[in-house]
């Protein structure tokens, strides 16, 4: 259960983190905290078309959140807004290929939920992200 | 035949003591070895004769206490005042009427900051607090502070994570109204020297606030010796029942407080418009208390006295002379707090290479291995170390050497895990 948990794949993601980095200016910027156990993730994307031209997150935090982000952030590269917007959290948890249990799926929906955040406005978050 | 190298033997038959603990009998529902519980610092396991007090109170004498006229209202009122006068022999006050109920060690400081707070500090009042302080003794002054604009100033620490006392001489210059301070930091461990920041705090003329939530636990405590002001501490880190906590203040300041919380139970007599209040304790205590937590905390008290603080104290040092050479030896590790044991109560706070703390603690899980992951309530000390989370093992009664062993197999497999060794 651990060992497929932490597979290469994840720790690839977050020894060496995708599109890690800010972005000034930036059309959506939006950070948020699991005060849980203290990750943090921000995501700045620049939009240009309607469409993703540049996305980059930072933060820090365990090994699932911030592989999740890294991850997230190669899956919405060049994606238009509108399916961004329509990202469910099984496309990503799907995207991660990994057991994720209760306790750390919070950690696993960070980067989707900052993103979202971003996007839509914390308000108008999807129930299950929230 | 040759004995194998003999395991260095702690004081206390610890094996015999988890016979005690249910939760550490039982088998693993996933087959996983049994629960090495490490987290005892959160919250520490209950016996079977806390757990039987429980049971008999709800079984048998569930009432409410004070102006039942009949015998199992009797029985829980004088059952949960015996309680009272176990918890003050515990820690050696002065007289049980110094022991106020709460539910924890938060609201207790929450009690002393709102009631003894709110009316006696005043605008540009210093209050001093340590970099160890856990968030409960910390929040309820930032509160306070705004309201009355009194001002927070925490003393630093050595490198070590100890208190700088030179710093503390200096700040107390200043005359602060408040020293409100950790006995025993839950974050990595250290143990304040509480009754020398007593004596030069008092000297200073401020009130002494200790927060006590891992020194009660874990120490012989003797609140007359400290000489504090006020001394707070959880039952339920004291193997005592959830919702069960005291605090301790001297009957001259209880006396002189309002109360905190209002309603029925805490007065004398009550008019519409205005309306008296009970003597201490009672005047802290408005509502329905938790009658048969507190009950459970007495008799926590009475299994912890009966092994003896002494000797709960030095197992638990014999747990960290055991772990802390051992857990050295793990590559990456980087472990915080005192060096020497005679500083660290039974708190092991530490960073293991690039792997986040709750990654850590979800490999140690798959082993049955609890322990904590996060800032711990201790932010402000995080920032100080420059960390944003440690992984925590704590210590209690129950635990043993194979316990650490355990611990320190699954930081292996962690590394393993990550490719760090």
């Amino acid at each position: 259960m651990v060992d497929s948990l932490y597979r290469d794949i994840i720790l690839d993601h977050y020894r060496n983190p995708r599109n890690r980095g800010t972005l000034d200016p930036a059309d959506y910027s939006y950070e948020d905290v699991n005060p849980l156990c203290g990750d943090e993730v921000r995501i700045d994307v620049r939009v240009v078309d309607d469409k993703v031209s540049e996305i980059k997150f930072s933060g820090r935090g365990c090994a699932v959140s911030q592989a999740s982000t890294s991850m997230l952030t190669e899956m919405v590269e060049g994606m238009p807004l509108d399916e961004v917007k329509a990202l469910t959290k099984d496309d990503l948890l799907e995207e991660l290929g990994i057991p994720v249990s209760p306790a750390r799926m919070k950690c696993a929906l960070l980067g989707l939920k900052v993103l979202k955040a971003g996007i839509y406005g914390i308000d108008q978050l999807d129930e299950g992200l929230k | 035949m040759t004995s194998p190298i003999t395991t260095p033997a702690t004081p206390l038959d610890a094996e015999a003591i988890r016979a005690d603990f249910p939760i550490l009998q039982q088998l693993d529902p996933e087959g996983r070895p049994s629960l090495a519980y490490l987290d005892s610092a959160a919250s520490s396991q209950k016996p079977n004769a806390v757990i039987d007090a429980l049971d008999d109170y709800y079984r048998r004498y569930n009432a409410n206490i004070h102006r039942g006229v009949y015998h199992i209202s009797e029985l829980a009122t004088s059952r949960y005042e015996e309680a009272r006068h176990l918890v003050a022999d515990f820690i050696n006050a002065n007289s049980p009427r110094e022991i106020i109920f709460v539910r924890n060690t938060t609201e207790a400081i929450n009690l002393v900051a709102q009631s003894w707070g709110r009316k006696n500090l005043q605008a540009g009042d210093l209050i001093l607090v340590s970099l160890l302080e856990h968030h409960s003794n910390l929040v309820p002054w930032q509160l306070i502070a705004e309201e009355k604009g009194a001002q927070i100033v925490a003393i630093p620490l050595t490198s070590d994570q100890r208190l700088d006392m030179d710093s503390f001489d200096e700040l107390l210059k200043r005359e602060p109204k408040v020293v409100a301070i950790t006995h025993v930091s839950n974050g990595v461990g250290t143990i304040t020297d509480v009754t020398t920041v007593t004596r030069k705090a008092h000297e200073a003329g401020a009130v002494v606030v200790v927060d006590s939530a891992q020194g009660v636990p874990h120490l012989p405590v003797d609140v007359q010796a400290i000489d504090c002001d006020f001394l707070a501490f959880s039952g339920h880190k004291a193997l005592g029942p959830m919702g069960s906590g005291a605090l301790y203040g001297k009957l001259a300041l209880l006396d002189a407080m309002p109360p905190f919380m209002t309603g029925g139970g805490m007065i004398k007599r009550v008019e519409v418009e205005r309306s008296t209040f009970a003597d201490v304790p009672g005047r802290f205590e408005a509502g329905t208390p938790a009658v048969g937590e507190a009950i459970g905390l007495g008799v926590a008290t009475s299994y912890l006295t009966e092994i003896g603080m002494d000797r709960v104290r030095e197992h638990e040092v014999a747990l960290l002379q055991y772990a802390l050479p051992r857990l050295k030896d793990v590559p990456g590790i980087s472990v915080f707090g005192p060096e020497k044991t005679e500083d660290r109560g039974g708190v092991i706070s530490f960073t293991l290479g690039d792997i986040h703390p709750h990654d850590i603690a979800a490999i140690l899980d798959s082993e049955n291995v609890a322990v904590r992951a996060g800032h711990h309530c201790n932010q402000p000390l995080m920032r100080e170390l420059g960390v944003i989370a440690t992984t925590r093992a704590s210590f209690s009664v129950y635990n043993t050497f194979d316990d650490v062993d355990r611990l320190i197999g699954a930081l292996h497999e962690a590394n393993r895990i990550f490719k760090l060794e």
